[in-house]
Formats: structure tokens, sequence, C-alpha cells
């Protein structure tokens, strides 16, 4: 591997503790490794009392697994994180607005700084949302977008996800358990809380309520059911808000309005953020087979009766092939200069750049442009001879399919393995919450590939999760 | 609240007060099996009324396993496929809670997350070891830890009572059921009721009821089958008994029907058979038929179970 000089957060090159890492260095250096080990077991220990746990079928085994949580957290100095979240306020509200604009006047593509192929050929964009408006012009109310950091300054965004990101219960609950576990070392740092992010969400949820409510809007999530991998995350919001955990079966549409079944009856429905992919929201309008919509919802939403967060459609901000434009919009709706970078992509549709990637190969991260959980994807330099080869055939095969980008060097945080400390790869996953105002919460998913020198960090691959901490001035 | 998350929690209690019922059931077949001398003939005779006391007599049969003690006691307890098991039960209290998680509070939740996490642990050392009481020991714990979580925790709105519904609409058709199984084995054919019965026999009745104690107490002499049926049946003071299970399910219906401000058929049918349980004597059950009177009350506590769906759980 290419990674040996990756930027380590705690420990600079010269052996020097970068300053945010130095409370938890030298905690570091007075914590026996056995104190460690058992208090990673208390950590999992709690984790599946509490049922938090993904499910992975199809594999065999116990389908309910933890993912696993290491006890190190990763700390973000007060400076790097304002930069951080004044881009990322800057990058979704771009988003937000390229996503009504594609769907009314679609000035963008117009204005030709899209081709417009890219957006109306692309199937994340959804004909049935032409024209129609939602609330607050909002689209993608919770949005997550992935970071990575490779040198002091370097922070890259490496993927949007503005459908319906998740992750943000891990924000929540390895805040708690880490509280649990090492009060003290909480009481020697100064750490921004992230506890507000239920409230916070409820807040954004309810101001994009359908304008024709009256009174308190009623908001549910719904969730595809206990068998979905993120179910645990999906009661855990609907808990911190306070409000009902429905599944299709439950809500009906009547009158064009969305009911749910309750005990006393049908009770309207405002606001659904709902954690059910486009194509299974409405057996009537898209997947005829789906069980786990509601039929004629869409009509109801189309016809501003109810409000679905993220909006249907909003798929399209998030294609990777729409990725590489980001800071061109940034640029187009807000006449600002991007504050984060993109990482450099090579678009596989385009003659030359599809040359250059069959050459470099071996250098090269590949990815399904509709791909997401690190699923399909192509890491160059990890990759044998013979699967690059396989790969370069199905890249030939269907060109537009795939974009490639530089095998990043991502940033290392210390990381408690069986072998005791050690760096291991990390990124970040923050949440932008998007409602009359944008909203954060001082944190974020940290992910971190737990394999010496792997550089995915999916849960799905191995990877696990760290609590982040974020420094207050 | 939603109809699915009142169904939840309904059977969610159910399951749990069928899997301390069941193992009250195999304890009391387990004492049976250490009675010195016992007959082949009597063992299985026992080991057959602990499938039917159990109502998985016909699941048995059509397994094909034969009747003896650890078939059946693996059939009950930890059999994935007999959907009435320990197992089965404890598997589906933990489904329906982890999917109305947000009406449970955290100790209700992380009792049935543990519960399930270490049955299969329990149960291997239970095997392991030869020690089944203390599997059994673990499961009435562990549905009592909930039901100590229940009340000392949960908020006292509609969800606390459709919980409670299930529980009280379960224990009565449980104890109609081992009453009604017992009075037949125990009774050789032409003998009078309470005539030639094994005392022995009488307290293990008692003790699947968690009754032994209560009964020495309440009436101070040996167990009796026609004061057994009575402090099962018509003894308020009693839990388990059926009209303490219909005095429970009544008030909690009446606690629905003033917040919901509606009444439905299933308050008529709780409200008509416990007037009829208030207003019952001991003798004229006997007069007119154990059996029959058991029979027809199983049947209508079922009515209300149906009806309390029908009335509050419409799912489309």
């Amino acid at each position: 591997m290419v990674l040996a000089k990756a930027f380590d957060e705690m420990t600079l090159a010269g052996g020097a503790c970068r300053d945010a890492y130095k409370g938890l260095s030298q905690w570091l250096q007075w914590t026996p490794t056995d104190f460690l080990r058992m208090k990673r077991q208390e950590a999992d220990v709690l984790f599946r009392r509490l049922g938090i746990t993904f499910a992975v079928y199809g594999e065999g085994g116990d389908p309910e697994r933890l993912i696993p949580f290491d006890i190190i957290p990763r700390v973000l100095s007060a400076p790097e994180w304002q930069r951080m979240e004044d881009g990322l306020r800057q990058r979704v509200k771009a988003l937000n607005m390229f996503l009504n604009d594609v769907y009314h006047d679609q000035e963008i593509l117009k204005a030709g700084i899209i081709p417009e192929k890219l957006v109306l050929n692309n199937s994340s964009y959804l004909p049935e949302m032409q024209g129609v408006d939602v609330p607050g012009n909002v689209y993608s109310h919770i949005a997550g977008i992935d970071m990575v950091r490779v040198g002091e300054d370097d922070f890259y965004v490496l993927e949007d996800n503005c459908r319906t990101p998740s992750g943000v219960s891990y924000m929540l609950e390895n805040r708690e358990v880490m509280m649990r576990l090492f009060p003290a070392l909480f009481a020697e740092h100064r750490i921004a809380p992230v506890d507000s992010y239920g409230d916070a969400l409820l807040d954004t949820l309810k101001e994009c309520a359908p304008p024709k409510t009256t009174g308190d809007p009623t908001v549910v999530v719904l969730t595809p059911g206990i068998y979905n991998s993120a179910y645990f995350e999906h009661s855990f919001l609907a808990d911190q808000m306070g409000v009902e955990l429905v599944e299709g079966p439950d809500l009906f549409v009547d009158d064009g309005k969305v009911f749910m079944r309750t005990t006393q009856g049908p009770q309207k429905v405002d606001v659904i953020y709902r954690r059910i992919d486009d194509t299974f929201l409405d057996p009537l309008t898209f997947d005829p087979n789906s069980v786990l919509g509601v039929p004629g919802i869409m009509n109801a939403y189309r016809s501003g009766q109810v409000t679905l967060a993220n909006a249907v459609g909003a798929g399209i901000a998030d294609d990777k092939a729409i990725y590489t434009y980001v800071p061109d919009m940034i640029k187009f709706y807000l006449g600002e200069e991007p504050i984060l970078k993109n990482v450099p992509t090579y678009k596989c549709g385009e003659a030359d750049d599809l040359a250059y990637v069959l050459d470099n190969l071996a250098e090269l991260v590949v990815k399904e442009v509709h791909g997401s959980g690190g699923y399909g994807m192509l890491v160059g330099p990890a990759a044998s001879k013979q699967e690059r080869e396989d790969y370069a055939e199905r890249l030939k095969a269907a060109p537009d399919e795939f974009i490639a980008q530089p095998t990043l060097a991502l940033s290392t945080c210390p990381t408690f393995v069986e072998s005791g400390v050690a760096p291991r790869h990390v990124d970040f996953r923050p949440f932008v919450l998007s409602g009359k105002d944008i909203r954060m919460v001082k944190g974020g998913l940290t992910r971190v590939a737990l394999r010496d020198g792997s550089l995915v960090v999916n849960s799905s691959q191995g990877g696990g999760t760290k609590d982040t901490w974020v420094l207050e001035e | 609240m939603l109809s699915r998350t009142a169904n939840n929690l309904y059977w969610l209690s159910r399951y749990m007060e069928r899997a301390e019922n069941f193992a009250r059931i195999l304890e009391v077949a387990d004492r049976m099996s250490m009675m010195p001398g016992a007959a082949s003939d009597a063992q299985q005779s026992e080991w057959w009324s602990t499938l039917m006391t159990s109502g998985c007599a016909e699941a048995f049969e059509e397994s094909g396993l034969r009747v003896e003690g650890p078939m059946v006691t693996e059939f009950l307890a930890r059999n994935p496929e007999n959907p009435s098991s320990i197992y089965s039960s404890i598997r589906q209290a933990r489904e329906n809670g982890r999917a109305v998680r947000t009406s449970l509070t955290m100790e209700m939740w992380e009792c049935l997350n543990d519960t399930w996490l270490s049955f299969d642990q329990r149960w291997t050392d239970a095997r392991r070891y030869g020690e089944l009481r203390s599997f059994l020991d673990w499961i009435k714990e562990r549905s009592t830890v909930f039901r100590g979580g229940l009340y000392g925790t949960m908020l006292r709105d509609d969800a606390f009572d459709f919980a409670r519904l299930g529980t009280y609409v379960e224990r009565a058709d449980n104890t109609a059921r081992i009453l009604d199984v017992k009075y037949h084995v125990l009774l050789p054919e032409g003998e009078e009721v309470g005539g030639g019965v094994d005392y022995f026999q009488w307290t293990s009745l008692l003790r699947a009821f968690s009754a032994l104690g209560s009964y020495h107490y309440l009436y101070r002499e040996n167990p009796k089958p026609w004061k057994i049926a009575e402090l099962m049946i018509l003894r308020r003071e009693m839990p388990r008994s059926l009209i303490g299970c219909y005095q429970q399910t009544v008030s909690h219906l009446d606690r629905l029907a003033e917040a919901y401000g509606s009444r439905h058929e299933c308050h008529r049918i709780a409200g008509q058979v416990y007037s009829q349980l208030q207003f019952a004597d001991a003798n004229d059950i006997f007069q007119s038929g154990l059996h029959e009177f058991l029979s027809d009350f199983i049947v209508r506590n079922n009515r209300l179970g149906n009806e309390v769906a029908r009335s509050y759980m419409f799912l489309g």
C-alpha cells in the first residue's frame, strides 16, 4: 500500500502531540491496557443491553450485530470545527437550492453549468416531482455529508447523502456510553454537547409542515420495520422526539389526507420523517409490490397535504455523477467560493477520463455512480491484479456507471485494537438539518477502519465507530 | 396511541405471562417425575397432561415425538417450532418489544432484551448440569423483573392498560386450562370429585399457581379439590384466580373507556363474565359441571381477547 504517510490526528510526523489531543494523549500514557480492555468490554455490554444493533441478513450467524465501538475518541479543535460547519452550511444550502431548481425552472441546466442529460436522464431524477412545491423549498431536511481529512488543513467532502442518511443515533449513543465509561475525561475537557439533536430535528420537521396545517403539526417517523438494518436508529429518533414510530400499514390516505390508525380512530399526520426509499413509498406511484409504503401517499404529498422528509427525488443531489458539480452549484446559487473541497473526480463516462482511469487503476478508487455502503467499489492499491482486470471489464462495459478518485491517505486516529493503541484510518459524517434555518450540533459520526491499513470504514465492511469530540474554545 | 403499538404491548404482555405459566407447568411436571416408584404409565399420563394444560398436545402429536419427560420438556421450553414454547414466547415478546421500543421504559426493554440474549446460555447450562429447575426459576424471575419494571416505571396511560390487559387475558386462560385438565387427569373414572385423590398431586396443582402457601393461609386445612377450585375461580384475593383476573380486566377496560370516551363490545363481555363470577357459588359450579363451566369460560375469555382487538387495534 502507498499510504504510509497518512496524517495522524494525534501525533505529528516529528512525534509532537497536536494541541487538541494533549489531554487525551496524556491519559492514554497513564492508562494501563488492561483497563482499556475492561472498558471496551463494558461498552460492548452496554450497547448490547441497550439493543443498539444493526442487522445484517443473508450472511448467517446472528443477524443483529453490534457496530464495533472504539473507546478512544476523535478530537476536533474549535477552529477546525467552525470552518467545517461554515462549509457544510454553505454546501447544504446550495444542494437544497439545486433540488428546488431542477424540479422547477432548471436555471442551472439552462445556464449550461450542469449537462442536462446528466440530470434529466438520471434515474435519481424523479419526473413525478417536477413542478411540485415543497414547504420552505427544503428537499434535504437531514443531510449527512461524508468528510475525510488528509492533512492539517486538508478536509475533503467525499460524498453528500441527501436521501436518508443514517448514523446519527450512533453519534448520540456513542457519547452517552463514553460519558458513562470515562466521566473523568469529560471533566478535564471542554466538549461541546450533542444531545440537543433530537429537539433540533423536531423543530426542523415542524417548520416544514404543510402551510395549511392548523395547530401543532403531528410528526411521525416512518420505518420499514424491525428487520431494517437501521431500525434501532428509527426507534431511537422517534423516542428522542417523542413522536410515533409508524410502519406503512399504520398509515392510510383518505380524502387526500394522510392518517394513522390509533386506538381512538384515525389521526391526521402532517410531517413524515420517512426512513424508507422513494421507490417503496407508494405502491400506486412507484413499485406496485411494495408492502412498506402507503397507497396514495404521493398524491397527498404532491397536493401539499403532508410533508415528506426528506423530499421525494432528493437523491438527484447526492448522485455521484452530480457530486463533481457541487462547487459549481455553490458559485451559481450563492455567488460564493466553496469553503469545502471536493475530491478530484474522474467521470468515466468521458473518454479522456476513462482512458486515464483504466491506465491508473492501481492508484484509484472506483465507485459505482449509484452504489452506496462501500459495496461494489474497487480500492485500486488494495486490489489484486485479477480484481483490477475484472473491474476494468465492468468499467468498459458501462463507463457512465462509474466515477474514480485518487486513493486518499485518510487521516488516522489512535484506536484501541487487539495489539493495543494503534493508528487507524477514519472518516467523518456530520449532520446538517435544514428547516427555516440550518441547524447543526457540534459533532458527527466518526467511522474507523479497524483493520490495519484498511481504508473502508463502512459498518457493513468491518468498520467501527468512535465518539467525536468538538472542543469548545 | 398507534393501534399497532397497543396490539404489540398487549401481546408482549401475553407472551411474558405465557412464558412464566409454562415455567410453572413444567415445574409441576418435573416434581411429579421425581416421585418414587411412579409407574411409567402414570409418568406418561402426567407428561401428557402437561401437554394438554399448555395447549400443545396436538402440536406435540404431530411432531411424532414420544411422550417422555425430556422430549416434552424440550418441546415446551426450547423448541423454536412450537409457537407457544417458552423460547418462542420470549422471542416474540422481545420482537414485539423491539417494535414498540418507544413505548417501553428502559427497565422493560432491558429486561426483555437481556432475557432473550441470555436464553440459550441458561438453557444449555440447565441441560448440561441437569438443573431444569434453575432454568425455570430463572424464567419466573425474569417475568417478575419485567412485571416489576412495568409497574415501577411505566406511565399510567393507555399503553399501561393495554399491557395489563394482555397479562390478565392470558393468565385467566391459563388458570382455567390448568384447572380443567387437572380435574380430568386426577379423577379416576367413576370416582367422585375429591374422592381418592393423591395429596401430592393436589399440592402440585397449587404450586402451579404459586398458591400453596396462600391456600394454607386462607383455609388452614389440607388441600381439597373443591376448595382449590373455589380459590382459583372465586377468591378475589388470589391474583391468579379467574375473578382476580377479571376484576383487573374490567378495571383496565373502564380506564380506557374513560380516557377515550367510548365503550365497546369488549366492555360488555368483560362485565358479563365478571358479574357471573361475582355471584357464582362453588357448589353450583360443581353441580352443573366444572368442566362445562371452565370450557365456557375459556371460550368467552377468547372472545374478549378478539373484541379488544376489534375495538382498539383495527389493523388495515
